[in-house]
């Protein structure tokens, strides 16, 4: 801790990452104190400048633009954060599957992690984003399009922290405290938790922070595509869908969702590269 | 080692080409659903007669058994949204992609080494932060974001380079320049980092004491021993840079692979976007395959190391 609170890189990182959310904690408090409602289009007021009432001006339903950034955040947040987590447990569990039970089933679960890592991503999320989640009978809208790009962005996420799992626990089997624990009859559940875990934690961390930052880029990037997160829910790719085709018009509109994307990738990144030098000094 | 690379990616591909398929029967609107949409006038038991004469009322297995059997005789269907043969709108959209992709590894890989490069000689000095700092940019920022800033900038205020469109050279600027941009980060980083490993190995000490001039160290001594791992990037980065060619094509509204496999999801297209989906995948693991084998001949340890 001490040592990645050193790295001034780091510090940065974190104290975006905070700001970030606490913008998007505030979104609801902000909405009451300028007496604005994001999500109520207002014809008369489209493409309204900066003002008082509208501090980045409005868009091209004459909604608050600077509000649906916040109420934006949330989405990406979250998205990124959940996915990030959930891509992390599949990847620790596979990967420490893999370096526990060895031969063919590590065989067959690095083939496939192979397999997904040699294909090119974002054709493929297309076609899972398009699945129309009615025909396989599940709910759709609000808080189920959230879920949806979460279990779609996983599918593909766990692959990474899978190696790094796998590689940790392999490195801290070799050693020789493990041999001597399963030598005196310590059962491999015990070995699991008491030396492997421990050992797999610090790469397993520095991975899905990593992944967080690449997540958030992954659900702009299918939201701009109109695959992500559904409209009226404001996300900041599905705000730079719209943007871009008012580029004439309102140029500015495309200007600050991209920019909060790009703000929040590199607070995660700087966090996840400063975890890394804190746990790898030599590194 | 090729051949069995070969049988790899055959198995990756029916096994892709499986899921595709079973993936693609759970999008909206089935081709029956949409002849009916575009003609008011055909009844339930028309449609129901229309899915026994395309087979559509058979299980998956078979349907998906029919297709492939079909894609391995050179069979490849029609594509509804172009109303031509698959293959007829395939083929141009690959060249004007792989022509994308080209110089985009050209134009990255050549940027990116030669700031790696300033990078690792200017180690610990501003220029150093200034090239780190940029490439960390590089590698946060939004491809499709840059995409539309290039826009604003270069077409809409100062009017010098087409928003988008077909091939010519000037169109293919903007989207060349995103898609580098977005991928040269890592090249920097990796360039600057086996750089500065090799130019703190003792036969750099060696050159230096022979008393060689510092370009000739740098460029004949540290250079051809710091392209391992760059080339090794470049295997990695193909799934990334197809990925960057759906994004950039669909920002740009270029004709290629990437936005053909958009348009037909998007446009329920699903013969169309499974066999583009399976192409773009081929040619993916093709170049990795390529790059590779392209490692293995600069550097025969790594051949020793497949051979293991």
């Amino acid at each position: 801790m001490r040592r990645f609170l050193r790295r001034p890189g780091g510090l940065a990182g974190a104290a975006l990452l905070a700001a970030l959310v606490l913008a998007a904690a505030s979104a609801g408090w902000a909405a009451a104190a300028l007496g604005q409602d994001p999500f109520t289009p207002d014809l008369l007021g489209r493409y309204g400048p900066a003002d008082a009432a509208h501090p980045l001006g409005t868009d091209e339903l004459g909604r608050d633009v600077l509000l649906r950034l916040l109420y934006g955040a949330r989405v990406s947040l979250a998205v990124g954060l959940a996915a990030a987590l959930t891509a992390a447990v599949i990847g620790t569990v596979i990967g420490l599957l893999a370096a526990w039970a060895g031969g063919a089933i590590d065989a067959v679960l690095m083939r496939v992690a192979d397999g997904l890592l040699a294909l090119p991503a974002l054709p493929l999320l297309v076609v899972l984003a398009a699945v129309d989640p009615a025909h396989i009978g599940l709910p759709t809208g609000g808080g189920a399009d959230i879920v949806r790009i979460v279990v779609i962005v996983a599918i593909f996420g766990w692959v990474g922290v899978a190696r790094f799992a796998r590689a940790a626990a392999l490195s801290v089997l070799r050693r020789d405290f493990v041999r001597a624990a399963a030598a005196l009859g310590v059962p491999g559940g015990a070995i699991l938790r008491r030396h492997v875990a421990p050992n797999v934690m610090g790469p397993v961390t520095v991975a899905t922070t990593l992944a967080v930052g690449n997540t958030i880029l992954v659900e702009s990037t299918l939201s701009f595509l109109g695959l992500g997160i559904q409209p009226p829910t404001p996300s900041w790719g599905g705000m730079l869908a719209n943007a871009q085709e008012m580029v004439f018009a309102a140029p500015l509109l495309a200007l600050w969702p991209g920019l909060c994307i790009l703000l929040a990738v590199v607070a995660c990144n700087l966090v996840g590269d400063a975890l890394d030098q804190a746990f790898n000094p030599r590194a | 080692m090729i051949l069995g690379r070969l049988l790899q990616i055959a198995i990756t591909l029916v096994i892709l080409s499986a899921c595709a398929y079973g993936v693609i029967g759970l999008m909206p609107g089935d081709p029956i659903d949409v002849a009916i949409a575009a003609d008011p006038r055909l009844s339930s038991e028309d449609a129901a007669r229309l899915r026994a004469l395309h087979g559509l009322d058979r299980p998956l297995a078979a349907r998906y058994a029919a297709w492939a059997g079909g894609v391995l005789h050179g069979e490849f269907g029609y594509s509804r949204l172009y109303a031509q043969p698959v293959a007829t709108v395939l083929w141009p959209a690959l060249l004007s992609t792989l022509r994308l992709l080209g110089l985009t590894l050209l134009v990255a890989a050549a940027t990116g080494i030669g700031l790696g490069l300033i990078a690792a000689v200017r180690r610990g000095t501003a220029t150093d932060a200034a090239i780190n700092g940029l490439a960390f940019a590089a590698m946060a920022i939004p491809a499709f974001w840059l995409g539309i800033l290039l826009i604003i900038l270069f077409a809409v205020r100062l009017g010098w380079l087409p928003a988008g469109g077909a091939d010519t050279p000037a169109a293919l600027i903007l989207p060349v320049a995103t898609l580098a941009i977005a991928n040269l980060a890592a090249y920097a980083r990796h360039t600057r980092s086996a750089m500065t490993e090799a130019l703190g190995e003792l036969y750099i000490r060696t050159a230096r004491a022979k008393g060689c001039s510092g370009a000739r160290i740098v460029f004949r001594h540290a250079l051809p021993n710091a392209a391992v791992p760059v080339i090794t990037l470049m295997a990695l980065d193909a799934g990334a840079l197809v990925s960057g060619a759906l994004v950039t094509e669909t920002v740009f509204a270029r004709p290629g692979m990437g936005k053909l496999i958009y348009d037909a999801v998007i446009g329920s297209d699903y013969n169309l976007a499974l066999l583009a989906l399976l192409l773009a995948a081929l040619v993916t693991m093709l170049a990795t395959l390529a790059a590779d084998l392209a490692q293995m001949a600069i550097d025969p340890r790594a051949a020793r190391r497949a051979r293991a």
